[in-house]
């Protein structure tokens, strides 16, 4: 099972996070904030991280950052999940080292998409 | 709804745009239609249809009509029928036309642009490939609105979430504020017209792809056969067809066959003499030739 790290200081956005991703059979674990999500990453890197952006304590591109670094950290596919909206901030992010790009509301349409397109989960697995 | 009111409206939807209805389908007609009464300042269905049997009911007859397509669509939908274009069809397309260096692409069910802007990014990927080639897309549909929108260009956020990786979003789209348009040079490659897939369409002349995708679903058999048999004399002889991830020509007709290995891919079947064809504008001398022997 494909693992995924949900890291917002929402928690309901988490949780509406993990019952979409659960449903696109992800084993899912969260983080309240950047600081939070490097510990655990630290531990075990997870195959995707559904990342927002402004969180207290260490924010999402910060985070990006360091995990980049971790050994292994240019593998997981990281996909930003943020009410940032504009072209600088998505420009930063994947220049950063972002795979993929959700501009916050999301739905599971759009999570199965942008998941597929970096493929983490097959084309079309969402309508299955 | 009477049941004489239903069946009215079945056999109105079928005449006008070819839409099936199975006999259970009134609440779909209810949700769809009744907003569009509402809005025309009648009492509800049973007002409507008459109106509609009235004379001088053109717009309303229009609105109907269009108020009943579904219009759905995504950027790079089912993908697939994309990775095709891009790694089977074009390249053999480029090297069968090196001679005229033209290419005619036809989305024969075009909707809110989706589906043409995604053929037009596949093409600007390829770049330097099409130096010094015409590309021509011409993206048609049943319905004036969705050809508008089309025309504009302009999506929102939710739309461009849709099918789009972000990168193609970055390079071809300009966003202001909300909303996202696509750039004028894609803009450009891709013209509008309104066209009834019922209706005689060899006015558009021939192309070498054809997408009709997710429109036939919505149609009888019988109907489809008859689209299916016109659109093979709007193709070239080695053209493709495309069509959706739910549909197929087999069972239906011997004018088009299934590529293999590769999903949603059909080729005609050509039994007609070359000479049959009509004339192509712009084709090669040689082409011509044959046409005119
Ligand atoms: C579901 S959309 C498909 C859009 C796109 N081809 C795709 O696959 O995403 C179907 C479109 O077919 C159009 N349509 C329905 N009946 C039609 C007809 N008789 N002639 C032409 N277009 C028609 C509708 O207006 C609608 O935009």
């Amino acid at each position: 099972m494909k693992t995924c790290l949900v890291v917002d200081d929402s928690s309901v956005v988490r949780k509406i996070a993990r019952r979409i991703l659960e449903g696109l059979d992800f084993a899912v674990t969260e983080a309240e904030d950047g600081s939070k999500a490097l510990e655990i990453c630290r531990q075990r890197l997870p195959d995707a991280v559904l990342l927002d952006w402004n969180m207290p304590v260490m924010d999402g591109f910060e985070f990006m950052g360091h995990m980049r670094r971790l050994p292994g950290g240019d593998r997981p596919k990281v996909v930003f999940c943020t009410t940032e909206n504009n072209v600088a901030h998505i420009a930063q992010a994947l220049s950063g080292g972002a795979n993929e790009y959700i501009m916050k509301p999301f739905d599971k349409d759009i999570i199965a998409d942008k998941f597929a397109e970096v493929g983490l989960i097959p084309v079309g697995q969402a309508f299955a | 709804m009477t049941p004489p009111e239903y069946e009215y409206l079945r056999k109105f939807l079928r005449d006008h745009s070819g839409l099936d209805l199975s006999a259970d389908k009134q609440y779909l007609i209810e949700s769809r239609l009744l907003p569009l009464a509402c809005k025309a300042g009648l009492s509800g269905i049973g007002e409507l249809v008459q109106k509609l049997q009235g004379a001088g009911s053109g717009a309303l007859v229009t609105s109907a009509v269009e108020a009943m397509t579904t219009n759905e669509t995504f950027f790079f939908r089912d993908k697939v029928p994309f990775d095709h274009f891009r790694d089977t069809i074009m390249p053999e397309v480029l090297k069968a036309r090196a001679g005229r260096k033209s290419v005619r692409i036809w989305c024969a069910a075009g909707s809110t642009g989706q589906e043409p802007y995604s053929l037009a990014m596949c093409l600007k990927e390829m770049g330097a490939m099409l130096g010094g080639w015409r590309v021509e897309i011409i993206a048609t549909d049943l319905s004036q609105e969705v050809l508008e929108k089309s025309k504009a260009g302009i999506y929102s956020q939710f739309e461009v979430q849709r099918g789009l990786p972000i990168q193609m979003l970055m390079k071809y789209f300009k966003q202001t504020g909300e909303t996202w348009q696509i750039n004028p040079e894609l803009r450009a490659m891709v013209q509008h017209r309104q066209l009834n897939l019922l209706h005689d369409f060899s006015q558009l002349g021939t192309f070498d792809i054809i997408f009709c995708r997710n429109v036939l679903i919505y149609f009888d058999q019988e109907t489809k056969i008859n689209i299916f048999n016109r659109l093979a004399r709007q193709i070239e002889p080695d053209g493709f067809l495309v069509l959706g991830a739910a549909e197929t020509v087999v069972g239906l007709t011997d004018a088009f066959r299934p590529v293999a290995e590769r999903r949603g891919l059909y080729k005609p079947n050509d039994a007609r003499a070359p000479a049959a064809r009509p004339a192509l504008s712009g084709a090669a001398p040689r082409m011509a030739a044959i046409a005119g022997l």
